[in-house]
């Protein structure tokens, strides 16, 4: 059966993407599965500078899901070029870069910075991290400071953006119209949801954050939705994420209105769980009467 | 490094709050001393890291494990007979120098040191083990270290059994010199054994999520203020490598 789906920048044989922060630089889970099997990866966040990020416990546990708190730990836009880019090279896969920053200069310099790698498909503006102080969440919850951080990519990038963006909002649909306008290439939905675990014994927080972000399987109600609401306000094509656990929640997400997903927490619960919702893709578009991905994508009828 | 489906062979508790478990999967004929695997609990989302205690042959290991919590509780209620998702081995284990070792370890700490004696036993070297307690009731392994033929000493919080107070109280009393130490347990206990000792290997425990390398949920900082994942780069370090 095909899988494949075309997005600007992303010549995806299959819709599956590992999301950014759940497969590093695909060193790990290269050595449980050969990353060409994917329809691309997101890497983890590039800032222009080192960051350690945030104190630990960043992880707490959660009914079918998860917080964290890693707080965008990276080497570095220099170092990742340099050290992770080239071992992604070896495979035949679309990369997405995953940008972030503190401020608007520091998504311009990681940009042109790798902008002529050739290794990298397109971007992914990562304007919803809830676990930094500046930047990230604070950018991509007010739609004119999303439009113009969006506006400033774009006009510096070489290959297409996307936009990634953050449920925390009153109305997310404001700000997907607000960067669609603005040029995005496409949108990848959602980022984690703000959340917080209390220790009962000590009475404090379980995070050393405080608070951290929502994903897995618990979420996934929250992402379909978005994803539904976007696809019917912009045209721009919608990737999805959240909670997406087998291959029926691929289905779901496309029905929904997404044209790829990303994959996020359950690489932790089961690190060959991209693998395995691509092997059994097929049989779910079957069994529900579909002939391939675009197939599903050219006959949804969102209400 | 894989995952499989491991049969519980045997689940039982061996002291306060601690359980040993024995899983039949062939992660066993990879696994070396002080690696963990991670444990698929059904019912709870994220794996749980639990240290090897021993690999008995090429397919079998034994997990001994504290109920710390609904997790951990929910594993001690598993029946021989039920299969477990297993992850593994993971991590860096103890390494196995030509000399003689003193292992000390703390509570839960324990279990991995047992595979470690085994190994230097098995490779001809002296073996020393002290093994810290809160109470009498959570003694562990005492006896499966004397059965490899180490030397034991025992140590509890409360006078209720071996040396009263910490492991460090312990090799005192009992004037213990070797030099080079392999040790697991609480971190204070593993920041007594960094001033004392410039020589051996500490073993780290940190909550952790994806427990291969990839998440950064469980790093810890070295001397240079480098980061280090405890899951991949550890769970053991050398002393004086990381910031405790």
């Amino acid at each position: 059966m095909d899988l494949s789906v075309k997005l600007p920048g992303l010549d995806l044989k299959n819709p599956v993407i590992p999301a950014s922060g759940c497969a590093g630089y695909g060193r790990e889970l290269a050595e449980l599965y050969d990353l060409s099997r994917l329809g691309g990866i997101a890497i983890k966040s590039a800032t222009p500078k080192e960051r350690f990020g945030n104190p630990t416990p960043r992880i707490a546990e959660t009914p079918m899901g998860m917080l964290n708190a890693i707080g965008l730990q990276n080497h570095g836009v220099d170092y990742i070029i340099k050290n992770e880019l080239p071992f992604l090279a070896k495979y035949d896969t679309c990369v997405l870069a995953n940008v972030a920053g503190a401020a608007e200069e520091d998504y311009i310099e990681v940009i042109e910075k790798m902008n002529d790698e050739p290794v990298i498909s397109a971007f992914e503006l990562n304007i919803s991290c809830p676990n930094v102080k500046h930047g990230g969440i604070g950018l991509g919850t007010d739609p004119e400071l999303a439009a113009h951080i969006t506006r400033m990519a774009k006009a510096a990038a070489k290959k297409p953006v996307y936009v990634k963006l953050t449920p925390n909002v009153t109305s997310i649909v404001d700000i997907a119209r607000a960067v669609e306008a603005a040029g995005a290439d496409g949108l990848v939905m959602i980022n984690t949801l703000l959340g917080m675990r209390i220790d009962l014994k000590s009475g404090q927080p379980v995070l050393a954050n405080n608070t951290g972000g929502l994903s897995g399987p618990a979420i996934k109600p929250v992402a379909v939705r978005a994803v539904w609401q976007c696809a019917q306000a912009v045209s721009i094509p919608i990737i999805g994420v959240g909670g997406i656990a087998r291959a029926e929640d691929v289905l779901e997400f496309l029905l929904a209105g997404a044209d790829a997903v990303e994959v996020g927490a359950m690489n932790f619960v089961d690190p060959y769980i991209c693998v395995r919702i691509i092997d059994d893709l097929e049989r779910v578009l079957s069994k529900y009467g579909y002939t391939s991905v675009r197939d599903v994508i050219e006959r949804r009828k969102l209400k | 490094m894989k995952t499989e489906m491991a049969l519980i062979t045997e689940n039982r508790q061996i002291a306060a709050d601690t359980w040993k478990m024995v899983l039949k999967t062939t992660i066993a004929s990879e696994t070396g001393c002080g690696q963990f695997v991670q444990v698929q609990v059904p019912g709870y989302f994220l794996r749980r890291p639990i240290s090897v205690c021993r690999v008995l042959d090429e397919e079998h290991l034994v997990l001994i494990y504290k109920v710390v919590g609904d997790g951990t509780a929910r594993m001690a209620e598993m029946s021989a007979g039920e299969s477990v998702d297993l992850f593994g081995p993971l991590g860096h284990g103890f390494p196995i120098e030509d000399r003689d070792v003193l292992l000390i370890g703390g509570g839960v700490g324990v279990p991995p040191l047992l595979e470690t004696a085994a190994r230097h036993i098995k490779a001809g070297h002296h073996v020393t083990a002290v093994l810290g307690f809160n109470d009498a009731s959570g003694i562990i392994l005492e006896q499966q270290f004397r059965e490899l033929g180490c030397d034991v000493y025992t140590a509890t919080m409360d006078g209720s059994a071996g040396t009263k107070g910490t492991v460090m109280d312990a090799i005192r009393q009992n004037d213990i010199n070797e030099e080079y130490v392999l040790s697991c347990g609480p971190l204070p206990m593993l920041k007594a054994v960094s001033n004392a000792y410039q020589k051996g290997y500490v073993s780290l425990e940190a909550r952790m999520a994806c427990g291969m390398g990839a998440c950064m949920g469980c790093v810890v900082k070295d001397n240079d203020g480098e980061s280090l994942r405890v899951c991949k780069d550890g769970p053991v370090f050398a002393i004086g490598k990381v910031v405790l």
